[in-house]
């Protein structure tokens, strides 16, 4: 219940002292209008030569120049096609199915496409398609102005035959010296081009393909083959678990080459009153330890005893481990576990064979249902070993020619340098590669490969699920991808689609069509799979991971952050401006901490008088390796004695200079181990954090945030608007009236037409991020960059606020409740060790009676008939009323021209980057407030298909971007004229509430309670 | 890119206050041409002529050209090249001809790429020699006709009595200020200039980026008048996005080739600024686009054409041709004016924002025969007893409908 819990942002909220989180209470802009930065200093001001005078006199004229400037429009000029294709009509968006594949996400999508640039990505529901931020955001990354345009040999450009007679020549001379040749690619998942990978083995029979993966599964692909006999991953479905364990498994953001956020949140049956129970053992707070029902900090080495002595709780056997000091949560789970039986599982993210094994073993004598080991998943093939003898084998002289395709080794490989020099001993390097990255550099060859979306391809996601990868824009430049070059090299003169087209009918499509298979997207074969169980003891096992385990004075987990993941997509500004879903910080990685031990380290944050956070500085030694200069970021809920850094930063080639932010984490994933002991130095200097937590606050309206848990919840005795969805009241004619019942205005008539609702449900919403992406995607919201961001001028129309929350945050409060001294302390100790923590995503929230309507002089803003609060920005002359009066911190200005502008050099201001804008919004200009629009085009687009062929509009016909990108379903929008559509469940459900009732706004998006499922054994 | 009448109202303010009137003459220079007729016109009366011309703009057109090569060679005076009998074999079954082994005709096949000439098995002996003695005197000369008078100076007059009038305001102003002594005239005088200023400094910013009547340059003189007018063509013929879209679409040069693969010369009427050279020079740089060289032959150079944008609105405004030609069923002329008689097509519609809300209050809303309207018309009905409502009253008012 919210009553007795205090929520907050950041640990700055706890300290009573601070003047700066009053300021940003009180005010929706915490710095002033920047005239230091035009104006200058009183000295310059002073030596100019110009006068006042003169400057009136400059003002004057440059109003008049304006002005008749202004008189004549630009000419603009119109180029048609010259031959239309028959299929494209201009003006109206078409949808193509394909699959996103970068050897790091994968996912079935559906790609918006307008006069033939793909504009928007979608899931394709069809195929049970989820998109994460990073897919979402992946359409940029065709854009992306770095991208090499063209294959190169060193610094000279090539044309493509010359590059194929120079390696067939090469290959050649290698065949003759019988020379090994080594073809080093990601996780590709492809039947097709294995196959053609085969016959191109066959031609050359010295070539090797190893697979490497920048953050690996290499020990669960190895635990997995020695149980089951395939190296592969197994397949778990959620949905259908009663108790889940994970220790230190990230499943819900990225686990194993796919995201289990659907299939979760589908366990958590609320309007059945059931919710699968969640507990989580892990040291640096993830997102899936944020959507846990109970989470556990415990360091790196603890993460092994907690697995060991969770193995001895369940299955009742006596291997050796030792004792923690969450025993006591280990037992209580072992109990849920038991309890639920087959609809338990336990997952471990542990990058170990033997810690893979036990987790496995557990959930085989659990029999668990959850856990699907015949649809074994093939997401992450790579195999560190080969990857290993490689590195030695080139140092040794061994390997004549090295193919490098969709990885970075020179990037991400811990020791680097070992493998350049190895480098320098193959007579034939090529890297195929869409940027000319840090490897790029070091080979012989670079050759420009397509980007997933110019190409034809095929991945087989899990055993028998095939999806199929098309084309939707012509090659942007001369690039070319590695099937098609292996198919040159074959000497073939068929395309590589024609070779995959063949290899379905024959192999895979089993007669069924390959038109409808390239529609859908996805073709699911009949073929059932067999697997079987091969007995392995644990017992040895367990021994080896025990003595493994190296506990250390400061243990560092490496782990990789929602927005860049393993960092290929690191030069994607949205993906760079995309807050973390925990930290709220963008633009950045840094150094983890609890607040005890930065304390005892000297560490701090502190947030400074314009709003932006600042912290200490370290540098950190691993096993001799140090990184420099990284910033430190204390984080609520990390495990005491652990800290955490995210990989998937500090790139340097092929990167915009905005962009190059971070340091490298890679340098310590020494033996592809994510757990490593670590040496903190602090350093002079403060580190300058990009972090939103303390922006747009709530004032302290605690209301806007309720949750309950799954017992009251269930508690029919209880009347929900009494309790757990307590509606305000306030007192009319000297009685308790609910606050929705008293009202000021006149309400509109809506009943006619649509009337549309967004609603939100926080039980559902695991603060992924994906809809921040796909709105800046569909609404042309600008990126800013990191100091904007800083000083609390982002442009997120939606953005996820993620609350921290425990019973007693102030002394204040504390000393009120009556608690005794060491209680308090004891009790204020613990909101920063391990708090509860909540995701609510806001966006105008299109009132029916809203506050910035009846402030704006100009009426820029108004009110629809259809629900949405209307922005006309070309009336809007910026005077930021409706900003200081909304209760919801919801509205964003633009401080300056964020397109065609040298300052911000983003998507926006680069000829391919603004091929990406969605030509049905506009790109708004300087000075005017933006926000969210609630997607009219998209529900004008929706009325106009129906009216333009004569119908109704059907159910669920309408969409939103955010809710269209949600794979939880938390986001629902629809017209509530419309019975029993989806939308008007959500809205009579008891959990419903909207934000801030009190206010008397009486918006238009819908809140569902969250509930968590606290039930402890 | 030279622009021509815009901006008018503008242009008559500034010019009206500054007394540019009194040294701005109207150009009146009209070059009128004298046609000379010397031919000889019986030759284009005689009934064989006729049927001769009829039959070959039906049956030959498509692949010849009297005065050049096409796909089949130019048949100018063909009967004094050929014999009368060996054009007729050929004509007739020009295969079965070649089959026959005559030297001539395999000589003539090959020549022209040895593309099969269809047989035409239906035309007799009178026809073709119709068709031979159209080929002789081929098409009648076309002249130029004296150029109407211009429309321009109809306005002038108007613009010059406006001036006038206004000169005589200002003049009698200028008169009290330095010739009377009376302080009440001054007064009077002042308020009447200064209220003359507002008027027309208000009317002239309102009327700031108002192209009414911007008729730029094309890069190919393309008359809406002899393809909407003269030849009655559908608009969404080549406008075809209109329906489906928010574009109505400049039509893709594939769509002008459909008729113009055929059509490579200019046989309407002409004027003496617009001659048959005059047209068919356009044609040809349209040919050029499309990829033919000078020879009609294809060469697959293909060049995109540079039209200027006659109808610009500013990026903040949404507007969808669908929702107008498709659903509101409007007629294109309601906004586009006749542009079955614009030579070049000039913008009609101020496209101001109080343009778009007249209508939008004007306006019924036809909500029988289309599904969606179905229920809105159902709770109209009941609620207010109202069968007919206006764009406007449906929401066609609000801000955010077209400014998003």
């Amino acid at each position: 219940m919210a009553s007795n819990k205090k929520y907050w942002k950041s640990v700055e909220e706890l300290n009573e002292n601070s003047s700066i989180v009053d300021t940003l209470q009180k005010n929706e802009f915490v710095s002033e209008i920047p005239t230091d930065e035009f104006l200058g200093d009183k000295e310059t001001l002073e030596a100019s030569s110009t006068s006042r005078r003169d400057f009136l006199k400059y003002v004057g004229f440059a109003t008049a120049a304006a002005s008749l400037a202004a008189c004549e429009g630009p000419v603009r000029s119109s180029i048609p096609y010259l031959n239309k294709p028959d299929d494209i009509i201009p003006g109206q968006a078409d949808y193509y199915a394909t699959t996103m594949a970068d050897g790091f996400d994968f996912a079935s999508i559906l790609v918006k496409c307008r006069e033939g640039r793909p504009i928007k990505i979608e899931p394709n529901r069809d195929a049970k398609g989820e998109t994460n931020a990073r897919a979402q955001a992946s359409v940029l990354s065709l854009y992306d102005s770095y991208r090499l345009q063209q294959p190169v040999k060193g610094e000279d450009v090539k044309s493509w035959s010359e590059i194929d007679s120079e390696i067939l020549g090469q290959l050649d001379i290698l065949a003759r010296e019988n020379k090994k040749m080594v073809l080093l690619t990601g996780t590709m998942a492809s039947p097709t081009a294995s196959k053609l990978i085969k016959e191109f083995q066959a031609k050359h029979p010295s070539l090797e393909h190893i697979v490497y993966d920048a953050v690996s599964d290499s020990g669960a692909l190895d635990a997995f083959e020695q149980m089951y006999g395939v190296r592969a991953l197994p397949n778990y479905d959620f949905s259908k678990a009663e108790t889940i364990v994970s220790i230190g498994a990230d499943f819900i953001d990225q686990w194993q080459g796919s995201s289990y956020e659907s299939s979760f949140i589908a366990g958590r049956k609320l309007n059945e009153g059931k919710m699968s129970r969640h507990v989580q053992f892990e040291s640096v707070m993830s997102l899936t330890g944020a959507n846990s029902d109970k989470r556990v900090p415990v360091t790196p080495s603890e993460q092994v005893y907690v697995l060991l002595s969770l193995y001895n709780a369940v299955v009742g056997a006596n291997v050796s481990t030792k004792a923690t000091k969450v025993d006591k949560a280990i037992q209580q789970a072992a109990v849920q576990l038991k309890q639920a039986g087959s609809k338990a599982v336990v997952v471990t993210g542990i990058q170990d064979k033997n810690a893979q094994l036990i987790a496995m073993a557990i959930n085989e004598y659990l029999q668990s249902t959850i856990m699907d080991v015949e649809n074994y998943k093939l997401l992450r093939q790579g195999d560190d070993k080969k990857v290993a003898s490689l590195i030695e084998d080139m140092n040794n002289g061994k390997v004549g020619a090295l193919f490098i395709s969709n990885c970075n080794p020179i990037y991400t490989l811990a020791d680097s340098n070992k493998f350049v020099t190895g480098l320098s001993k193959v007579a034939l390097s090529v890297n195929f590669s869409m940027q000319y990255n840090e490897t790029s550099v070091n080979t012989t060859y670079s050759l420009a490969t397509s980007h997933y979306l110019e190409n034809w391809g095929d991945i087989e996601m899990k055993k028998g699920n095939f999806s199929l990868m098309q084309p939707t824009i012509k090659p942007l430049f001369d690039s070319r991808q590695l099937e098609d070059c292996l198919m040159v090299w074959l000497g073939k003169t068929e395309k590589y689609v024609d070779y995959l087209k063949k290899n379905w009918n024959e192999n895979i499509l089993e007669g069924r069509s390959w038109n409808t298979a390239l529609h859908d997207g996805y073709f699911i074969s009949n073929k059932g799979t067999s697997i079987s169980k091969n007995e392995v003891s644990v017992s040895s096992p367990a021994a080896a991971l025990l003595s493994g385990v190296k506990p250390a004075a400061m243990e560092l987990q490496l782990y990789m952050k929602t927005g860049l993941g393993d960092g290929q997509q690191a030069n994607n500004p949205w993906l760079q401006e995309l807050p973390d879903p925990i930290t709220r910080a963008a633009w950045d990685n840094y150094l983890t901490i609890s607040a005890h031990d930065a304390k005892e380290n000297g560490l701090m944050n502190r947030t400074v008088d314009n709003g932006a956070l600042n912290g200490s500085k370290v540098n950190l030694t691993v096993n001799g390796v140090v990184i420099e200069n990284v910033g430190v970021l204390i984080q609520p809920g990390q495990a005491r004695g652990s800290v955490g850094l995210a990989l998937g930063y500090g790139r340097t080639q092929a990167m915009k200079e905005e962009m190059m932010v971070g340091v490298n984490a890679y340098k310590f994933y020494q033996n592809s181990s994510k757990f490593q002991s670590v040496t903190i130095e602090k350093i002079e200097g403060e580190h300058k954090f990009a972090c939103e937590q303390l922006q747009h606050t709530i004032a302290g309206r605690d209301t806007i945030l309720k949750e309950t848990s799954l017992e009251e919840y269930n508690d029919k005795s209880l009347v929900p608007a009494k309790t757990w969805n307590l509606m305000p009241v306030v007192s009319l004619k000297h009685e308790e009236t609910d606050v929705t019942d008293v009202d000021l205005w006149e309400s509109h008539d809506r009943t006619m037409g649509h009337h549309f609702n967004l609603s939100v449900d926080l039980s559902a919403c695991t603060g992924c991020g994906a809809c921040v992406i796909a709105c800046h995607a569909e609404n042309n919201v600008a990126v800013v960059g990191k100091h904007e961001v800083r000083v609390g001028r982002d442009m997120h129309w939606l953005r996820i606020d993620r609350y921290y929350s425990s019973e007693i945050s102030s002394q204040k409060e504390a000393k009120e409740s009556g608690m005794s001294m060491g209680d308090m302390y004891a009790a204020l100790e613990r909101p920063e060790e391990n708090p509860e923590v909540a995701f609510q995503p806001i966006m105008c929230q299109h009132c029916n009676h809203a506050p910035c309507e009846t402030v704006c002089p100009v009426a820029a803003t108004s009110h629809g008939r259809q629900g949405q609060n209307h922005m006309a920005y070309n009336r809007c002359v910026g005077t930021r009323y409706c900003a200081n009066n909304c209760p919801y911190r919801v509205r964003r200005f633009n401080w300056f021209r964020y397109a065609d502008n040298d300052r911000f050099d983003f998507n926006m201001n680069d000829q391919y980057g603004k091929m990406v804008l969605n030509p049905d919004v506009v790109v708004r200009s300087r000075g005017v407030m933006e926000k969210c629009s609630m997607c009219i085009q998209m529900t004008q687009a929706t009325i106009l298909q129906a009216k333009k062929e004569r119908r109704k509009v059907r159910k669920d016909e309408f969409h939103v971007a955010c809710s269209d990108a949600c794979s939880t379903n938390a986001m629902v929008f629809g017209d509530i004229n419309e019975e029993k559509s989806p939308i008007t469940e959500m809205l009579e459900d008891k959990r419903s509430y909207h934000l801030l009732e009190e206010v008397g706004t009486k918006p238009n998006v819908v809140y569902q309670v969250k509930v968590r499922n606290t039930t402890e054994a | 890119m030279e622009i021509v009448k815009r901006h008018i109202k503008l242009t008559r303010l500034v010019a009206c206050l500054a007394f540019l009137m009194f040294f701005a003459t109207p150009s009146s220079a009209q070059e009128s041409v004298e046609a000379e007729v010397t031919e000889d016109l019986s030759q284009y009366q005689t009934e064989s002529y006729k049927k001769g011309r009829s039959i070959f703009k039906s049956k030959c057109a498509s692949c010849h050209k009297l005065d050049k090569k096409f796909i089949g060679p130019g048949l100018s005076n063909i009967g004094d090249k050929r014999e009368v009998e060996w054009l007729q074999e050929w004509i007739k079954d020009n295969g079965a001809f070649r089959a026959s082994g005559d030297a001539d005709a395999i000589a003539v096949f090959n020549e022209y790429g040895g593309v099969v000439m269809s047989a035409f098995p239906e035309l007799s002996n009178e026809d073709i020699d119709a068709i031979l003695e159209y080929t002789k005197v081929g098409e009648k000369k076309k002249v130029g006709a004296v150029a109407e008078a211009s429309e321009e100076e109809q306005e002038g007059s108007d613009a010059w009595m406006v001036y006038l009038v206004t000169l005589i305001i200002v003049l009698g102003i200028l008169w009290v200020f330095f010739k009377s002594d009376n302080g009440f005239l001054k007064i009077v005088s002042v308020i009447i200039l200064i209220l003359l200023l507002v008027y027309y400094g208000f009317s002239a910013l309102m009327n700031l980026d108002v192209n009414e009547g911007y008729q730029p340059i094309q890069p190919i003189a393309f008359s809406h008048k002899i393809h909407a007018g003269d030849n009655k063509i559908e608009c969404q013929y080549c406008h075809s996005s209109a329906k489906h879209s928010k574009t109505s679409g400049i039509p893709s040069v594939n769509v002008c080739m459909n008729c113009h693969l055929l059509i490579q010369e200019y046989d309407g009427d002409v004027t003496a600024e617009h001659n048959k050279e005059f047209y068919d020079g356009e044609i040809a740089k349209l040919l050029d686009a499309a990829g033919y060289d000078e020879e009609g032959q294809y060469d697959g150079k293909l060049e995109p054409i540079k039209w200027v944008r006659v109808h610009n609105l500013p990026d903040f405004v949404y507007y969808n041709h669908s929702q107008h030609v498709n659903v509101a069923g409007l007629d294109c002329a309601k906004c586009h004016g006749p542009v079955e008689e614009m030579e070049e097509v000039y913008q009609y519609s101020p496209l101001t924002m109080g343009w778009c809300i007249d209508c939008h209050k004007e306006t019924q809303v036809d909500l029988k025969g289309n599904e969606y309207y179905a229920n809105i018309h159902k709770q109209l009905a009941a609620k207010y007893g109202v069968n007919k409502v206006t764009v406007a009253q449906l929401g066609g008012k609000e801000c955010g409908k077209c400014h998003y």
